[in-house]
């Protein structure tokens, strides 16, 4: 039996997808959101130091599971096949809400310049550095009704070089924490601009959702008293409220079907009983995030498109990027740490731009409380790694140590991609993911002066030793949660895959909606921009509709 | 109840170890005749010893009162099920190597012979022929990374016994302390 026919099929329902599906359906479409992991509830919630989503050794707790390899090909071009939990594999979690159901929350607004890079740097060698086809201010509008409509705490009214705001976030920050009140006046006397940070986390309550209980178990795991605000707690159940939206969970989309005159047709699927399914749609929508994006897109060949929807000039999975994550950490003779989390609550944007010798930068913040293993296993270089050393540093400044760290803007690399492996396949039998490549010199340059700015605001906090992150590897792509970059935004279709509405160039009733259209990532995690652009988009989607008079 | 931290180091390992053995003897996966799922009773004694030094017992309680090699054997019958072969040749290769410097298992050793041998490992210099097939450095990596996780991560996973290292941090009870401010009307207010 074949399955009723609807305006729009969604595939994935992160932090775009779910945006997207509450956007349609509050405009009359019939959606069906697929998404291929379980759709967890504040119930199922269980906080496991050792298996969560930013500390894996024993496992993920919101997926992908091992059904799910990866293959990773490294500098010397040796193949590894990898499970979710190896690092090379560049793990987003498989959930409703994706990776906003147990992320740190961090809610950035990239700044203006981060949308002309290359107007403002210019051209850089061994990168396809662009400028977005769209500006800030297209993204203004859509920036403010993500922060109000999925809930920001936060106050960057000291920031002066964030990007003009119309409109405050509807939240207050939490209280400082002590980490805050030592490295807030710090920051002051050497002339930077510290602040409280946006974040996608209830204050205090808003929704219909209490505030954050300040635990310490925040990045990596679901909010128990459902606090931190994702797409799984805002949007989807607004979208599945309407009564024209349909989320379908446990669905693994196999390919996006076309017909001969080359429009998209739907998606096949395998259901989660393993039954492959056909969803018929007037359009499809791809938000499955950066690496799982360009895999679909690829897997998706057929007569007229013999390399994959979109890829008519090789740039499906192109340019793949995360954050080079650098920093430091000071020890201090006083105690600093009060058990309130989240942790991260102060940051510094005086890096992001202008910064002489590379280009781009990053926010340095103070990092999320971490937890006694993650902690014991990321001891610094010069601190013994066991023995009786180890167990006196543990002692001695688990509670007296303060970490900064920021993402450092990437540069874009044609090599470091996505393809589809020919040879490994998953469970259901869909040719996995192959990620191979290698980072841009500018990123160490970047990181480098980053970690020597986090090193001088941790002694002036006063910090009696202060050990910065090692110089960072070149080798192997980037990507993680904050993957991007694989489908990039452009006006000309040789250069890029998608167009400025993020329409996929060839094919008018396909949509890529996430992470990989940004033609670059900004030095800030990305997610509040992906649901901007997910507003920004949906909303153009919906006039170009009515325009063609398609009810 | 903390066992006498001033019991001499051998005994103290051998009650711990007795202790750990007996909690999971109710669960082996049972090949061979040895109250742990995976190891032998030689190979928990060895991998003991290495854990103690990695965590040492002093003023707090060590890896092996822990309960670290009972976390380590229980994650070899899961998550870790594709190590066992390492830690079967690791641990023999330990033994082997400190027979032939010091004419003893590992676990007999003096403290500081202990010492030398794991640096030894952690070097990569180490004489024997079970390290022509696996590098001492990578099976010691695995040893420190376990100890970590089995000393200071969850107790639900075997390890941490009576959450000591979580204790010894001085980490509030209960783990998610922040459900008391929640709770707590000043909270809600403030």
């Amino acid at each position: 039996m074949s399955l009723k026919h609807v305006n729009a099929v969604i595939v994935g329902s992160g932090a775009g997808g779910g945006v997207v599906a509450k956007e349609l359906a509050e405009a009359g479409l019939s959606v069906v959101l697929l998404e291929r992991g379980k759709w967890f509830t504040p119930f199922d919630e269980r906080k496991d130091d050792l298996r969560n989503q930013r500390t894996c050794v024993l496992g993920n707790a919101f997926g992908p599971d091992e059904r799910n390899p990866r293959v990773y090909a490294d500098a010397s071009g040796r193949e590894h096949v990898v499970p979710p939990t190896h690092w090379a594999y560049s793990n987003n979690a498989a959930c409703v809400g994706g990776g906003t159901l147990s992320y740190g929350a961090m809610a950035w607004r990239f700044m203006e310049k981060d949308f002309r890079l290359r107007s403002t740097y210019g051209a850089v060698e061994g990168s396809t550095l662009d400028d977005w086809p769209i500006s800030y201010a297209d993204l203004e509008p859509y920036y403010e009704k993500a922060e109000w409509e999925i809930g920001v705490s936060g106050d960057d009214s000291n920031n002066i070089f964030r990007a003009p705001r119309k409109r405050a976030l509807p939240m207050p920050p939490l209280p400082p924490t002590r980490e805050h009140q030592i490295l807030k006046p710090a920051a002051q006397r050497l002339g930077l601009h510290p602040f409280d940070i946006p974040m996608l986390r209830n204050s205090v309550p808003y929704n219909g959702r209490g505030a954050c209980m300040r635990c310490r178990w925040c990045v990596g795991f679901a909010c128990e008293v459902d606090a931190k605000c994702g797409t799984h707690n805002t949007v989807i159940p607004k979208a599945i409220n309407t009564g024209n939206c349909e989320l379908r969970s446990e669905c693994i989309a196999r390919e996006i079907l076309t017909s001969d005159r080359g429009h998209a047709t739907g998606v096949a699927y395998y259901d989660s009983n393993g039954r492959l399914q056909e969803q018929s749609a007037d359009l499809v929508v791809v938000s499955c995030a950066a690496i799982e994006s360009a895999r679909l897109l690829l897997n998706s060949k057929s007569r007229l498109f013999p390399n994959g929807l979109g890829n008519r000039h090789d740039w499906v999975g192109r340019n793949l990027q995360g954050h080079a994550y650098t920093g430091a950490i000071g020890l201090f003779d006083l105690e600093t740490y009060d058990d309130l989390g989240p942790g991260a609550s102060i940051a510094v944007c005086d890096f992001n731009h202008g910064n002489s010798g590379f280009v781009g930068g990053g926010l340095l913040a103070n990092e999320f409380i971490r937890l006694p293993y993650q902690f014991a296993s990321r001891t610094a270089a010069g601190i013994p790694r066991w023995g009786a050393g180890h167990k006196d540093f543990m002692r001695r400044y688990y509670r007296s140590s303060i970490s900064v760290m920021g993402p450092m803007q990437e540069m874009p690399v044609f090599d470091a991609r996505v393809q589809v492996d020919p040879k490994v396949k998953d469970h259901w039998g869909i040719p996995v993911a192959r990620l191979s490549g290698h980072r841009h010199q500018n990123d160490l340059l970047g990181t480098n002066f980053m970690s020597a700015k986090a090193e001088a605001w941790l002694k002036e906090a006063g910090a009696t030793t202060v050990i910065r992150s090692g110089p960072i590897s070149l080798d192997g792509p980037s990507g993680g949660q904050h993957q991007a970059g694989t489908c990039r935004m452009g006006n000309d279709p040789k250069t890029s895959v998608v167009d400025k509405y993020c329409r996929v160039h060839d094919v008018e009733n396909l949509y890529v909606i996430d992470g990989s259209v940004h033609p670059n990532n900004g030095g800030f995690n990305p997610v509040l921009t992906i649901m901007a652009i997910a507003y920004y988009a949906s909303t153009n989607l919906v006039k170009a509709r009515k325009g063609m008079g398609t009810s | 109840m903390q066992p006498s931290l001033r019991l001499n180091r051998r005994a103290f390992l051998q009650a711990a170890l007795t202790a750990a053995a007996a909690a999971g003897a109710s669960v082996g996966c049972g090949r061979n005749q040895s109250p742990w799922r995976f190891f032998t009773v030689d190979e928990a004694r060895t991998l003991a010893g290495m854990v103690d030094q990695i965590v040492p017992p002093d003023q707090d309680a060590g890896a092996a009162w822990a309960g670290v090699v009972n976390y380590i054997d229980r994650q070899l019958c899961g998550p870790y099920e594709s190590l066992q072969k390492i830690y079967r040749q690791g641990l023999a290769g330990v033994d082997q190597t400190s027979e032939s410097i010091y004419g003893r298992v590992f676990a007999d050793l003096e403290s500081h012979q202990q010492m030398e041998l794991l640096h030894h490992l952690e070097d990569g210099k180490v004489p024997g022929a079970a390290w022509k097939q696996l590098s001492s450095a990578e099976f010691f990596g695995h040893v420190v990374d376990h100890t970590m996780q089995g000393f200071y991560g969850d107790p639900r996973h075997g390890g941490n016994r009576d959450a000591v290292s979580w204790k010894m941090l001085n980490l509030p009870y209960p783990p998610i302390r922040g459900r008391v401010r929640y709770d707590s009307p000043k909270a809600r207010s403030g």
